[in-house]
């Protein structure tokens, strides 16, 4: 059974803006799935509509097989959400709104303060339970996000930017956290602008543009798709000038700094051999861009073309 | 009981619960300025001008404004709570806390209106114990007429504010009723006077003002006495209460003010 089925799905706002123009994806059981897509691309609409915080126009949405014109309320049940904004209200302490947040599920105090123990455990939260909500940083307000949507044990979280202003330290603690979550079976749907965190995460990716599915395949799959890719190399010494590569793209960008770009026929090895014969040491290497992030860039220039 | 119906109920008592919390953790700003008000409407109106008035309707002038001055508080308070607590949740996006969960629309209005009713009949009581200190004869003619036209005004106006609270978009939108209708229809509504002292003309003019009715009504469950017929008032009370029910579900459920 899929997670999430969603087909020909179309919202039309009522200023005329056409948010999404019949789209249709299916999420499995257990997936860890990126939902990308440029700001206004209709992400946070489909969202928004799986979760009932947009009506939409047309189509269909069933989570677990539950469609959500039948039976929203045992859809809900199998959802979480983590919405983009602060949702929550700044004057109440972290443990009132973790609890109040699982009333809201029906689920009786005693049960409730026992998971919010152990959720605000998991997210570090516990030593902060008796704080306004206002007090927390940037960072512990969207862990509060995350362990509001786990308090009624969702078979499905939804991650609407889950990671957006949050430091690196605290990024990945959150990856490892919701990786842990996926591998004890709760599927995944993630939208993130930070394509790196998709990469290391996802299985699954679909990439949505101007209220279109552009693309919806493996992150394998879609990452074979990449046919070049930029690298930089920090050269051990100076070149004055720049030697000839056949076949390869390589431009200076200062003397002691190379960037060279490979097609998917040509392996980094035959590169650094033709390096070796000229002599030049390299002394690291890197990627100019994320590969999907250029990827990607090419997915929505592509579509932007057509 | 169902597991569904149990998990109703419970998420009916999470809501009220918050509700009421909510006015109770700012008490300063929601429980003591009625008190403090009506205190002054006694001391000036009863007490120091009211003899000079001498009696209105066979009764004290103070004692003829407390039923109006209980209303009053129990109306603005019961409609102010509900406006500002529904639009709160819509200002900080917490109501997308319920919107996302599996509670039934009529949960949502119905936690909303006990948190407003609750207040307005605490208020009320607040107002009703001051009186006292002013004029400790006082006696209460018909006790379950009383209560009972208090909690319908009270279950009327939280409706009142639900809709208001659904369409407003700023601050601004949540005033404009209370400032501008509410309080002149109030005053207007038979508080500190009997209708029948006005001229004929004014006196059909004031019968188009539905304060009049509810305040008329609670003065005769206080004091017996009544400008208006109480029983076509009851049920004019119980047809816009529900059609007021009915509209804030038709709101609700299409999603008006609160989804995209």
């Amino acid at each position: 059974m899929n997670a999430l089925e969603i087909s020909n799905l179309k919202k039309t706002y009522a200023s005329g803006v056409e948010a999404l123009k019949g789209i249709s994806l299916s999420v499995e059981e257990g997936d860890f799935y990126a939902l990308l897509g440029p700001n206004g691309a209709g992400k946070s609409t489909t969202i928004g509509i799986v979760s009932s915080l947009v009506t939409k126009s047309d189509g269909n949405v069933s989570i677990f097989g539950t469609d959500i014109d039948q039976d929203f309320a045992e859809a809900k049940r199998k959802l979480g959400v983590v919405a983009q904004e602060m949702n929550f209200s700044p004057f109440e302490k972290v443990l009132d709104i973790v609890v109040t947040q699982s009333g809201f599920y029906g689920i009786p105090k005693k049960v409730a303060l026992a998971r919010a123990e152990e959720v605000l455990h998991k997210l570090g939260l516990w030593e902060k339970k008796d704080l306004q909500s206002r007090t927390l940083s940037g960072g512990l307000k969207r862990r509060l996000m995350i362990a509001k949507s786990l308090i009624h044990q969702p078979r499905l979280l939804i991650l609407d930017e889950p990671t957006a202003g949050v430091d690196i330290e605290l990024r990945r603690g959150m990856w490892d956290f919701i990786r842990e979550l996926n591998k004890n079976g709760t599927t995944v749907i993630l939208t993130t602008h930070y394509l790196e965190e998709a990469e290391q995460l996802c299985k699954n990716i679909a990439i949505i543009d101007k209220g279109l599915i552009v693309e919806n395949t493996s992150m394998k799959d879609l990452l074979k798709k990449l046919d070049m890719q930029t690298f930089i190399l920090d050269l051990e010494t100076n070149l004055d000038t720049l030697p000839a590569f056949d076949g390869y793209i390589v431009n200076q960008i200062d003397p002691s700094t190379l960037r060279v770009a490979l097609n998917r026929d040509q392996s980094l090895n035959a590169f650094f051999e033709n390096l070796s014969k000229l002599n030049i040491q390299v002394k690291s290497l890197r990627n100019e861009a994320n590969r999907l992030e250029e990827l990607f860039l090419q997915i929505i220039k592509n579509d932007h073309e057509q | 009981m169902s597991n569904r119906t149990r998990e109703i109920l419970w998420s009916l008592r999470t809501l009220t619960e918050r509700e009421i919390r909510r006015y109770l953790r700012i008490w300063v700003q929601t429980l003591v300025p009625p008190a403090v008000t009506m205190s002054l409407y006694f001391v000036i109106f009863g007490s120091l001008i009211g003899p000079r008035i001498g009696s209105m309707n066979g009764f004290d002038y103070i004692q003829f404004m407390i039923p109006g001055l209980i209303m009053m508080s129990v109306i603005t308070n019961s409609y102010s709570n509900v406006v500002s607590s529904f639009f709160g949740v819509k200002f900080q996006r917490s109501i997308e806390e319920l919107l996302v969960s599996p509670m039934p629309a009529f949960i949502i209005l119905l936690g909303f209106i006990i948190g407003g009713v609750s207040r307005g009949i605490l208020v009320g009581i607040v107002v009703y114990l001051v009186s006292l200190f002013f004029y400790p004869d006082f006696t209460i003619h018909n006790l379950p007429l009383t209560l009972g036209v208090l909690v319908l005004t009270a279950i009327l106006f939280s409706l009142m504010g639900f809709i208001n609270a659904i369409f407003a978009d700023t601050f601004d939108d949540i005033s404009v009723v209370p400032t501008f209708v509410l309080t002149p229809l109030i005053y207007l509504g038979g508080v500190f006077y009997s209708i029948s002292i006005l001229p004929e003309i004014w006196q059909k003019v004031s019968l188009i003002n539905p304060m009049l009715y509810v305040v008329n009504t609670f003065r005769e469950g206080m004091l017996g006495v009544s400008d208006i017929d109480v029983t076509s008032a009851l049920l004019m009370q119980l047809f816009f209460i529900i059609i007021l029910t009915a509209s804030c579900l038709y709101l609700l459920k299409t999603g008006k003010g609160t989804r995209q």
